[in-house]
């Protein structure tokens, strides 16, 4: 009988279009959704992540409440009707909740797998939502378990470095065409995860000027800043095609945002400088034949990797592991959740027995007359070995019930508690965060 | 002398021969001890080079740069001390290697050539000849450097436009890197050419009192020099660079080359119309 249950609502590039995505995108910093979730009935504890790929709210909420709508709600706004919702929303529970979480951070839901700035956002989230008191002992325990997760998947997968190889040779690449990368602008259009990786890297490799573009004006300039760059807006693409030397694109636009005919036409005006391209986008956004232009360099995701030459063999045997390491994690996670259903059953029995044990010594103790301190001690230690002797056994028939799945604890649960007389409604909330 | 001007052409054939192999033992092994050995050995060659071009001077009686022999040795000596020059101020991954092999196939060419003394007619020596001729050949210099460094481009181009990266890929230097030698290398080359073209029919103007005497070398140099032109003019006034750069010097250079072995060789001196 679980007491609560855990929910994680959320969209992401996969299942909703950017233009929804960015209508929810929570512009207003994690800290007032979270207060105003704070005071939501049911919801025990909540955590909230919004990257520029995703946005999901994870809570744990009492049973049989049904928070869904509210939720739905709350993380649509009144922007997007909420019968479309439900085309763009996943919903999951309990395991597969847990399960998501854990694919999330070890980075195998990203636009690029295996890059690694999600964990970082990951625990930015969480910082947010510790602040704001509104995770409990459940959520603190599956997001540092989620942070576990990623590291596992980094250290044992060589999946981390085929993304961070990726920006690497993005570099590299700009460096056999230019040469010297200090005097060279970058543009970013959309502003992906990737893209803020690589982008990142070139300039750590001397690149001053980055430049941002995308459909939200307040979402470039957010990244422009980091860069101490300039944001621009959609429009003004074609002239800034004139001073760019590097473009990364990685906008979830539908069609072609950089046509043939647009670079053709710069080129002249550019003198013919170099026009290096990647295009990180899944569908692309800039055309394919660009790269037939004279001094244009387009390159895209895959001709990217090749450059590092993983294969994607190698990358699917990776991918492969890291999802073995989500699972493993997810399993050992739902143990403890099940430890957590028992728990309470075991302090009410150990503090029955204890309460009968002591009960019966404060009746006898006045018979026993003048007792010496090492006397005294010696009842104690007797009651204390009698109490656990007798919870020896029954407490090893609950836990070991942790593995046989849910109804079985729930029997075995009820068994105990109809033995011992003991209550079977308990307490609702656990606070303390013991480990298993 | 004959016999001095002779161990010296040995000497630099081997010394040239050996510079290659060292750089090209750090084009492939990355040795970098072995590449400074080869830069020491190229630099030797140069001043041997040097040594016997004054040698043959003494033998011939004026500036050893008239018979096919004399011109091949002049234009490898020619393409050393360009790169040698270039070398001191700026240096590009593997260029010396290219280089290096460049001056040695030069060589190695010369050596089929006749050796032979061509006594060169009296009113053709003039302080004219290596004016003319110096200034001729150094351009071509030049020119060889900027062919060197266009087939380069040309490599690196088509790996990073077709996205096969191989072997050669990490040993080039960058695009950038390539086309300002481009730059560099045709405009040095542009002017030294205009120059030795102007003194050629000065002293053209000198010998047989006109201006253009029409033959074939003539022509050819003029077809080089508006190619040259061409190429400086569209890289200044409408930046053109690139690919395109590159595959024009690496065409106006194999021009240089027929016009330099096929009308001398096959009208056996300097000019077909000088004797």
């Amino acid at each position: 009988m679980q007491s609560e249950q855990i929910l994680l609502l959320g969209v992401n590039h996969k299942t909703t279009p950017v233009e929804i995505r960015e209508k929810m995108a929570l512009s207003g910093g994690y800290d007032q959704y979270l207060a105003a979730l704070n005071k939501v009935e049911h919801v025990q504890e909540h955590y909230l992540l919004s990257t520029c790929n995703r946005v999901e709210l994870l809570v744990v909420a009492d049973t049989g409440a049904d928070v869904r709508d509210l939720l739905i709600r709350f993380l649509f706004g009144d922007e997007v009707p909420l019968e479309k919702a439900d085309e763009y929303l996943y919903i999951l529970e309990g395991r597969e909740a847990v399960h998501h979480l854990f694919t999330v951070a070890g980075s195998l839901d990203s636009m690029v797998v295996g890059e690694s700035q999600i964990l970082g956002q990951l625990k930015e989230a969480y910082r947010h939502a510790a602040e704001q008191h509104s995770t409990g002992a459940l959520l603190n325990k599956m997001l540092h378990k989620s942070f576990t997760v990623a590291k596992r998947v980094r250290t044992e997968t060589g999946i981390g470095s085929s993304a961070v190889s990726i920006s690497y040779a993005a570099v590299q690449l700009a460096k056999k065409i230019f040469g010297d990368l200090r005097q060279k602008k970058v543009l970013l259009i959309g502003a992906g995860e990737m893209a803020e990786l690589a982008a990142e890297h070139l300039v750590g490799n001397g690149v001053k000027t980055v430049s941002v573009a995308n459909r939200t004006l307040a979402r470039a300039m957010r990244l422009a800043e980091r860069f101490e760059g300039g944001a621009i807006s959609m429009e003004e693409l074609p002239e800034h095609l004139e001073e760019t030397d590097i473009i990364i694109s990685s906008t979830g636009a539908e069609g072609l945002i950089i046509h043939k005919k647009d670079v053709q036409a710069v080129m002249r005006k550019r003198r013919n400088r170099p026009l290096f391209l990647i295009d990180i986008a899944v569908p692309r956004d800039l055309d394919p034949e660009l790269n037939d232009l004279d001094n244009v360099y387009l390159y895209d995701i895959d001709d990217l990797s090749s450059v590092v030459e993983i294969n994607r063999e190698g990358r699917g045997r990776e991918a492969i592991k890291a999802e073995r390491i989500v699972d493993e994690e997810t399993l050992k996670f739902e143990h403890y959740i099940e430890t957590l259903e028992v728990k309470p059953t075991i302090v009410e029995l150990r503090k029955r027995i204890r309460e009968i044990a002591e009960g019966e010594m404060t009746k006898s103790r006045h018979r026993l007359g003048e007792l010496t301190g090492e006397q005294e001690d010696a009842l104690d230690a007797m009651l204390h070995a009698i109490t656990a002797k007798i919870l020896h056994h029954p407490m090893e028939y609950l836990k070991s019930s942790r593995c046989t799945g849910h109804k079985k604890i729930k029997e075995r649960v009820n068994t105990v508690c109809e033995i011992f007389g003991l209550p079977e409604g308990r307490a609702k909330k656990q606070d303390d965060e013991t480990d298993e | 002398m004959t016999e001095l001007s002779n161990i010296l052409y040995a000497v630099i054939l081997l010394v040239s021969g050996l510079s290659c192999a060292g750089y090209l033992v750090y084009f492939f092994r990355q040795r970098k001890d072995v590449r400074q050995i080869a830069r020491v050995l190229l630099l030797t060659s140069g001043i041997l080079q040097t040594l016997f071009l004054l040698t043959r001077y003494v033998l011939v009686g004026h500036t050893p740069i008239t018979s096919p022999f004399e011109t091949m040795v002049f234009f490898a000596w020619s393409t050393t001390w360009a790169f040698l020059t270039f070398h001191w101020r700026y240096s590009l991954k593997n260029f010396g290697t290219i280089v290096s092999l460049m001056i040695f196939s030069l060589l190695v060419v010369s050596l089929f050539a006749s050796q032979q003394v061509v006594s060169l007619p009296p009113k053709l020596q003039s302080v004219w000849l290596p004016v003319h001729a110096g200034i001729s050949l150094f351009s071509y210099g030049f020119l060889s450097l900027a062919f060197c460094g266009g087939v380069m481009y040309l490599i690196l181009e088509r790996a990073l436009k077709r996205k096969r990266f191989g072997f050669l890929f990490e040993r080039l230097p960058s695009l950038d890197a390539l086309d300002q030698l481009n730059s560099h290398c045709i405009t040095i080359g542009f002017g030294l050419l205009t120059a030795g073209i102007l003194t050629g029919v000065l002293w053209l103007k000198q010998v047989y009192g006109d201006y253009w005497h029409g033959g074939p070398k003539e022509v050819w140099s003029m077809v080089i020099w508006f190619a040259l032109l061409f190429q400086v003019h569209q890289r200044y006034s409408v930046g053109w660079r690139g690919r395109r750069a590159a595959l024009l010097v690496v065409l106006t250079f194999v021009v240089i080359l027929l016009t330099l072995w096929g009308i001398t060789y096959l009208s056996g001196g300097a000019h077909g119309h000088a004797i």
